[in-house]
C-alpha cells in the first residue's frame, strides 16, 4: 500500500456539480511500473535477438548472406574510424531536413492559399489526387534528367513526397473547420481576416500537424531512394555500394544507421503528437 | 403622413415600437428540385425590455427564426427591423447564444470570454479586466485558465454566456440554452439568467420546448406551430421573482400551463 490520497488540496467547481481536483501521491511502481516493464522487455528482446543471430551466424547460417552482429559492429567501427559513416550520414540527414522543410513549407502555404476557396479546390482536387498517387520512386529518373544526380535531386524527391501529404492533410484540416465557430466570430462582427486568423488557422492546425507527422518518414524514404537510384554519397549510396561488393556487413551496418535515424525521427513525431492532442477539438 | 403607413403596415401600427420587428418572414431551404419551407409568413414585434419566450416543439422553425434574427442567414422573403432599420447581417448589439457550444477549443476560458472585445480592437488590459468580471459574474471564478474540453457542460454554458455578455449586447437571443443540462443545473442557470436580465433593460428572445421553463422566465410566451405559425400569444402576469418550487402550485401558473399545453398539442395535429 504505497498509494496515499490527500483531499485537502481539492477545489470544487461552481455549484456542487463541478469536478474536484485532488492531489494524489503514488509510488514509483504505480507511476512507472508499466513503462519499466515494457522497457525491460524491449531490451531483453533485443539482447536475445542479437545473441541468437551471433550464435547461428557461421555454424548454421552463411555470414556471407546474413552477416553477423560482430561483423556489423566491426564494419561500423571501421567506418567511424575513417570518417565514412559520418560524411555519408550527414549528407543524408541534410537531404532529409531540407526536403522536409521545403515540401512541408510549400504544402502548408499552398493549402492555406487554395483550400479556403472552395471552387478552386474542387476543380483541382482530382489532379492533386492523381499526382499524389504517383509512386515517388517513379519520379526519380525524371528528376535525374531535370536536376542531375547531385543532392538537389534527393532533396526534391524527399520534398515531393512530403509536399502532398502536408498539402492534403492541411487542406482537410481547413475544410473540417466547424462552421459554428466561424458563425460565432461573425456574430462578434469579425472580419474575414478575423475568421481566417482566429478560427481557420488554429482549427486547421490539427490537420497541418497530422500532415507533418505522417510525412516525416517519407522525407527519409524519398532521400534514400534518390541515393539508391543514382549517387556517389549518402547512406543510400553506402547500401548500393556495399551490396555491389557483396559486403553484407556493410549493408546491414547502413541499415542499422538508417533505423537509428528513423527512430530519432519517430521521437520527433511523438513530440508533435503531444502537441496535437492539446489542440484536440471538443467532442460534443 | 403616407411614409409612416409604409413603415407600419396595417395591423402592426398599433403596437408600441418594437426593438425587433419581424415582418412576413419566410425561409426556404433548397433541397434537390424542391424547397424545404422552415418558416412562412411569420410576423412578431418584440417590445424593448421584454422577456419573450418562443415555445414550440422541435422542427417548428425556432432555430431558423433565431438564426435570421441574429443576422446569420438571410430570409427568403420578408424582413427584420432592428430599432427601425433593416437587419443586414450580424450586429454586436444582438447577442446570440446558440444551442451548442461554440467556444474556441484552443482558447482558455479567459481568452474565449474576451474574444468579442479582442475583435473590436480593445486593449488587452481592459478586455482582460472585463472578462475577469464576467467570469466571476457567471460563477466561473477559478476556472479562467481551463480549456473548454476540461469543463463540464454547465460550465461551458456559463462561459458561453459570459462571452456573449462581453460584447455588451442590448438584445439577447437564446436558443434552448439549457436544454442539454440536468434539471438542478438548469434551474440554477435560469435563476442566474434572470438575475443578469433584471434591471438592465435588455430585451430577451428565448427559445425553448419546455413549458415550465417558459412560464418561469417569460413576460410573454408565443407558442409556435408548424412552419412558424403563431398558435398562441399570451402575457405571463405572474409576480416576479418566481420561485421555481412555489410558482408551480400558483393557480395562475397552472391555468397558463394548461392553455400552453393545449396550444402545443393542437399544433401537433
Amino acid at each position: 500500500m504505497s498509494a496515499a490520497t490527500t483531499t485537502d488540496a481539492g477545489t470544487a467547481g461552481p455549484g456542487s456539480a463541478g469536478p474536484l481536483q485532488v492531489r494524489t501521491a503514488r509510488g514509483f511502481r504505480e507511476k512507472h511500473g508499466r513503462r519499466a516493464t515494457v522497457w525491460a522487455w524491449r531490451a531483453g528482446l533485443l539482447v536475445a535477438l542479437v545473441a541468437v543471430w551471433q550464435v547461428l551466424s557461421g555454424p548454421v547460417l552463411d555470414p556471407q548472406y546474413v552477416s553477423s552482429p560482430q561483423g556489423i559492429w566491426e564494419r561500423l567501427a571501421g567506418w567511424i574510424a575513417d570518417g565514412t559513416l559520418w560524411t555519408n550520414t550527414w549528407i543524408t540527414i541534410q537531404e532529409i531536413v531540407l526536403g522536409f522543410l521545403l515540401g512541408a513549407g510549400a504544402g502548408a502555404v499552398l493549402a492555406y492559399l487554395i483550400a479556403p476557396i472552395r471552387v478552386v479546390w474542387t476543380i483541382l482536387d482530382p489532379y492533386v489526387m492523381a499526382l499524389y498517387a504517383i509512386p515517388k520512386v517513379a519520379l526519380a529518373p525524371l528528376f535525374i534528367v531535370w536536376f542531375g544526380i547531385g543532392t538537389d535531386m534527393k532533396v526534391l524527391l524527399a520534398a515531393v513526397s512530403v509536399f502532398f501529404l502536408v498539402f492534403i492533410n492541411t487542406a482537410a484540416g481547413v475544410h473540417q473547420v466547424d462552421s459554428a465557430l466561424v458563425d460565432a466570430v461573425r456574430l462578434m462582427n469579425g472580419s474575414r481576416r478575423d475568421v481566417a486568423l482566429k478560427v481557420v488557422l488554429p482549427a486547421s492546425m490539427t490537420g497541418l500537424l497530422t500532415g507533418l507527422r505522417v510525412s516525416i518518414p517519407y522525407a527519409l524514404i524519398g532521400a534514400v531512394i534518390g541515393e539508391l537510384v543514382a549517387s556517389n554519397r549518402g547512406l543510400g549510396f553506402l547500401i548500393s555500394d556495399s551490396s555491389a561488393k557483396f559486403d553484407t556487413d556493410g549493408v546491414f551496418a547502413t541499415l542499422l544507421v538508417l533505423s537509428v535515424i528513423a527512430m530519432v525521427l519517430n521521437g520527433l513525431v511523438g513530440l508533435i503528437d503531444a502537441r496535437t492532442s492539446r489542440w484536440k477539438p471538443l467532442d460534443t | 403622413m403616407s411614409a409612416s403607413t409604409i413603415v407600419h403596415p396595417a395591423g402592426q401600427g398599433t403596437d408600441a415600437d418594437g426593438v425587433l420587428e419581424v415582418r412576413d418572414l419566410a425561409k426556404h431551404f433548397p433541397k434537390g428540385d424542391q424547397d424545404l419551407v422552415a418558416l412562412r409568413e411569420f410576423s412578431i414585434t418584440v417590445r424593448p425590455g421584454q422577456f419573450l419566450v418562443l415555445l414550440g416543439r422541435s422542427g417548428c422553425g425556432k432555430s431558423t427564426l433565431l438564426n435570421l434574427m441574429a443576422g446569420l442567414t438571410r430570409p427568403t422573403s420578408g424582413q427584420i427591423l432592428y430599432r427601425g432599420t433593416a437587419l443586414s447581417g450580424p450586429s454586436t448589439e444582438i447577442g446570440y447564444l446558440t444551442q451548442h457550444d461554440t467556444l474556441m477549443p484552443w482558447r482558455d476560458v479567459t481568452r474565449n470570454v474576451e474574444m468579442p472585445r479582442e475583435l473590436r480592437g480593445e486593449g488587452k488590459r481592459s478586455r482582460r479586466e472585463e472578462a475577469q468580471r464576467l467570469i466571476e459574474l457567471v460563477g466561473l471564478g477559478g476556472f479562467e485558465h481551463h480549456f473548454p474540453r476540461e469543463l463540464s457542460g454547465g460550465m461551458r454554458r456559463r462561459a458561453s454566456l459570459a462571452r456573449m455578455l462581453a460584447a455588451d449586447p442590448e438584445t439577447l437571443l437564446l436558443d434552448e440554452p439549457f436544454g442539454a443540462l440536468d434539471a438542478q443545473l438548469r434551474t440554477e442557470l435560469q435563476g442566474e439568467l434572470l438575475r443578469l436580465w433584471q434591471g438592465t433593460g435588455r430585451t430577451v428572445v428565448f427559445v425553448t420546448h419546455d413549458i415550465e421553463e417558459a412560464l418561469l422566465l417569460a413576460d410573454r410566451v408565443v407558442v409556435l406551430g408548424p412552419v412558424g405559425s403563431v398558435l398562441l400569444d399570451v402575457d405571463v402576469d405572474l409576480q416576479r421573482p418566481r420561485d421555481p418550487d412555489e410558482v408551480r402550485v400558483d393557480p395562475r401558473f397552472v391555468a397558463l400551463h394548461k392553455s400552453l399545453s393545449v396550444a402545443l398539442k393542437e399544433g401537433a395535429r
